[in-house]
């Protein structure tokens, strides 16, 4: 395990180089409406919501193959909302088997603004066929969270804005919110900062960990991959998140008498 | 250098004189929180610990804290003002706090997180060192130092100076209890007789020459019990202004009280012992730190003048129309500076709230619209733009418009002060924070801020009897507490009327307990009596005045009045003829009080 060389984000000079050699296949999940009018040249469109409105395996690899990705394929997701969408996307992939994807280190306006190359071309794409290998080791439902999230080696975590978490969390969740993970350049903070950061909250070595957010994994999509960036072997997305379990009625904890809300300039 | 590498960057942004961090703070207070969670560390010595480093306990929960920035003598600067807005959305809520003190303040911040907003703060040189506890604040300045037009000289270097001496300095690391300094610009603008060092700045003529200086104010200070500051001597010299401090705080760290918590500020020393003792052992221990230290100590007071520098025009929007509500804005947020063509614009927020994005975006106006490249943080919750060029007044307006900070009133009745109360402190009893904020929406609506008449009047609230909301000097002012009928309790408060920080400075009579959701009636059936019975150059404050101190001729000739006509105001209904009497702002169950710890005398 700690041989296998983990990516988590690739650079922009390194996708540059990678579209000059054609041999990336980079995928933007903003909506179709901007994609159009501009993406990172040979970038192929799959907006989040597209994706999310059947994420099963079998209609994924459907996807998968129409965007012209097999086993082999290096994969590139960026998108223009610090990383979450790309990552909820990237994680279906990994979900689905592809072992070689990663996340842009920035986002698609930070791109323009660097005055970097775009386009509105939409790329020929060969149709191709990816197998499906899933891996059921980097999902958490929330039956999985019923037996597990309070064995003493498993962390839970929320990656919600603190405001939302102090007003209602999963019990034993810890705080975590996905502002905290970027800079104002990069959707990640360096792994030094991360490592640093996540040691002084004790999140660190062996522990099983399951992130969460609002409603679909994408905050939470996010910090599944922040984890992944500082080398934590066992982290978990529980893709369906608050919404769903709130939905079944299930627990809820809440920071009591006091009325932090008011404290908001909002 | 790849592409990657490049920033943008901004025409030459001043930099600040002083940095006030020390980096090696934020890994020591990590590790000094590992060591208290594994228990090697004991609940007292950490809070003491936490404290020195600015970082509050919060409302029921010790998993939380509150972390104090200081802006000595209130300057911020672009970039420092984007890192707190980084920090904010990062570890706290997405909001910040502009405080009374000149602090800014990020809540609900985790506690093993405070040691990277430490760090963060560090890369921008601000620090949240002393803070808290019991050590000198944060040294205040006011935020027209150097423009007022009233000021014998501009006070803001020495106010730097002394914080830059007194901080992790030895001598104030573990004082009885807080120890406050606030330097001012003149009589009218700060608040120099209710802290325990006050300071205005003056002049005299010696053989010709204009000789530097200040008149000193001592021992005065609000809270459970408030006392007004005495005048020191007539004159104190520049020369003589470190030798001052450094007696008082000596005499402080002597005297002071240790083992009465609620009785450890300097004010009860100064009270217990009489003025005169006090002052005759001030002036004595001064003798001796003149004697033995001149040589080696001086204030480093740094008088390289500013560098005042019109921004050039990023995008010209000349043309464009004055957008609406410019007149009123300019009448009820900006000042005229003694510099002409200049002036400085107050920012109204409520309560001191501003939101992260507001933040970054308020450093990009600073860059943009003020000359001297740097913001003041006010006295009243919240900041100031100095050295606006006029002719850029309502480009700015506009600008402001966009970000959601262009509210009039900042300087009129209009801009309440609340404390935190329960949105996050341990002692609260009324969500004081929310009242402000009530009362500003309800002011601002009915237009309040343009009546000349209530202009210089006031409205303070705190949360509690400790005073962090002020109302003591309020011209009206309110401290929460519990009302009770029967088993039923409701948020109430006690108010007081004709308190004032000015020359005449004093506190505030008691008038009547009034219900947190009668509070805003009341206040504006005092605005109704007084426009029926004021006199032709009446304001507000004049006439509570002349009620507080028997000198009223009209109908409502005392406090006790003023009582009567509220009478009928502050009968309780039953629960079941208006429920949301007993909630408090902010909360839909029913009303109880509930506290914690208290950390003020930590
Ligand atoms: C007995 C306890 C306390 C006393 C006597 C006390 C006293 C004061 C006073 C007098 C001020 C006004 C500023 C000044 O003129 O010096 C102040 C400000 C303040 N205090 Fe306290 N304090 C106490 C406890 C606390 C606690 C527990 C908190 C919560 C963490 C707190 C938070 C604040 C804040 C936030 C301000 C600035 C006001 C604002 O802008 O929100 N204080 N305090
Ligand atoms: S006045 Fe009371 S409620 Fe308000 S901040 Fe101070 S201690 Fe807390």
């Amino acid at each position: 395990m700690s041989q296998e060389k983990i990516k988590i984000t690739t650079g922009i000079d390194s996708l540059r180089s990678e579209i000059r050699d054609k041999s990336v296949r980079i995928i933007d999940v903003r909506r179709e409406e901007d994609y159009k009018q501009s993406h990172i040249p040979t970038a192929v469109n799959l907006p989040l919501a597209n994706l999310l409105s059947d994420d099963s395996p079998e209609r994924v690899l459907k996807l998968v193959n129409a965007m012209g990705i097999d086993d082999q394929t290096p994969v590139v997701v960026y998108d223009d909302t610090f990383g979450a969408l790309a990552s909820r996307v990237a994680w279906t992939l990994e979900y689905l088997g592809h072992s070689d994807v990663s996340l842009l280190e920035t986002t698609f306006s930070k791109w323009k603004s660097l005055g970097l190359e775009n386009d509105n071309k939409t790329p020929e794409i060969q149709h191709k066929e990816h197998s499906i290998h899933l891996k059921p080791e980097i999902l958490a439902t929330s039956d999985y969270l019923d037996t597990s999230k309070d064995k003493p080696n498993v962390l839970l975590i929320d990656n919600r804005e603190r405001l939302n978490y102090l007003e209602q969390h999963i019990p034993g969740a810890i705080s975590l919110p996905y502002r905290t993970l970027a800079t104002p350049d990069k959707i990640l903070r360096p792994k030094e900062d991360m490592t640093r950061l996540l040691g002084n909250r004790g999140i660190s070595g062996n522990s099983e960990i399951i992130t969460y957010c609002g409603s679909v994994g994408t905050l939470s999509g996010l910090a599944y991959y922040a984890l992944k960036s500082v080398g934590l072997p066992n982290v978990k997305l529980y893709v369906r998140s608050f919404k769903e379990w709130k939905n079944l009625e299930k627990p809820i904890a809440k920071q009591q008498d006091a009325n932090y809300w008011d404290l908001s300039a909002e | 250098m790849t592409v990657s590498d490049l920033k943008q960057s901004y025409p030459d942004s001043p930099n600040p004189k002083i940095n006030w961090a020390r980096i090696e703070e934020a890994e020591a207070f990590a590790n000094t929180v590992k060591l208290f969670r594994q228990g090697k560390y004991d609940e007292d010595s950490f809070r003491r610990y936490r404290l020195q480093h600015g970082a509050y306990g919060t409302r029921m929960t010790n998993d939380y804290a509150m972390v104090r920035i200081k802006l000595p003598a209130g300057e911020v600067y672009p970039h420092q003002l984007e890192k707190i807005s980084q920090l904010s959305e990062q570890f706290s809520i997405g909001s910040a706090h502009f405080s009374t003190r000149e602090n800014i303040q990020l809540h609900w911040v985790i506690l093993e997180d405070v040691s990277e907003i430490l760090r963060g703060l560090a890369e921008v040189g601000l620090t949240s060192r002393e803070a808290c506890g019991n050590s000198v604040r944060n040294v205040m300045c006011s935020p027209l130092s150097g423009v007022c037009p009233n000021e014998e000289f501009d006070s803001t270097p020495h106010a730097l100076a002394t914080a830059r001496f007194f901080l992790r300095n030895p001598m104030s690391q573990s004082l009885p209890r807080k120890f406050k300094f606030n330097f001012t610009c003149c009589e009218k603008h700060g608040m120099v007789r209710m802290v325990d060092v006050g300071l205005i700045p003056q002049t005299r003529d010696l053989d010709g020459t204009t000789q530097k200086g200040f008149k000193i104010f001592l021992g005065g200070g609000l809270g459970n019990k408030s006392f007004v500051g005495y005048q020191l001597e007539d004159f104190t010299p520049e020369e003589d202004l470190l030798h001052t401090s450094i007696a008082v705080v000596k005499i402080f760290d002597r005297l002071g009280d240790r083992k009465n918590l609620a009785r450890n500020r300097m004010r009860y020393l100064v009270n217990d012992m009489g003025w005169e003792k006090f002052q005759n052992l001030v002036l004595k221990e001064r003798a001796i730190v003149r004697a033995t230290q001149s040589v080696i100590t001086q204030l480093e007071v740094d008088h390289t003048p500013s560098v005042i520098k019109r921004p050039i025009r990023i995008s010209d929007e000349s043309g464009s129309s004055t957008p609406d509500g410019y007149a009123r804005w300019l009448k009820t947020n900006t000042l005229k500076q003694k510099q002409s063509e200049y002036s400085s614009v107050f920012i109204t927020l409520e309560a001191g709230d501003i939101t992260s994005n507001q933040l970054s975006e308020l450093a990009s106006i600073i860059r943009e619209f003020s000359s001297e490249g740097h913001a003041r943080a006010g006295f009243v919750q919240n900041i100031a733009l100095r050295y606006v060029h006029d002719d850029d007044l309502s480009r700015l307006y506009s600008k402001l418009l966009t970000v959601g900070l262009a509210k009039p009133g900042a300087l009129t009745m209009a801009a309440p002060i609340g404390c935190s109360g329960t949105t996050s402190c341990n002692l609260a009893l009324t969500n004081s924070h929310r009242l402000a904020k009530e009362i500003q929406r309800k002011f601002l609506e009915l237009k309040l801020d343009q009546d000349d008449d209530l202009q210089d009047s006031s409205i303070k609230i705190s949360g509690c009897p400790n005073s962090c909301g002020q109302h003591g000097i309020a011209t009206i002012g309110f401290f929460g507490g519990g009302g009770r009928v029967g088993k039923e309790m409701y948020p109430n408060y006690q108010m007081s009327l004709g308190g004032r920080s000015d020359g005449e400075t004093m506190l505030g009579a008691t008038c009547h307990r009034i219900p947190a959701k009668r509070v805003i009636p009341v206040i504006l059936k005092i605005i109704e009596l007084f426009k029926q019975n004021k006199k032709p150059d009446d304001t507000l404050k004049d006439w509570i005045h002349r009620i507080v101190n028997g000198k009223e001729e009209s109908e409502i000739k005392s406090v006790l009045d003023m009582r009567k006509v509220l009478d009928s105001l502050t009968i309780p209904p039953t629960k079941e003829e208006d429920p949301d009497f007993y909630t408090d702002y902010g909360s839909d169950s029913s009303y109880h009080t509930k506290t914690g710890k208290g950390e003020c005398a930590a």
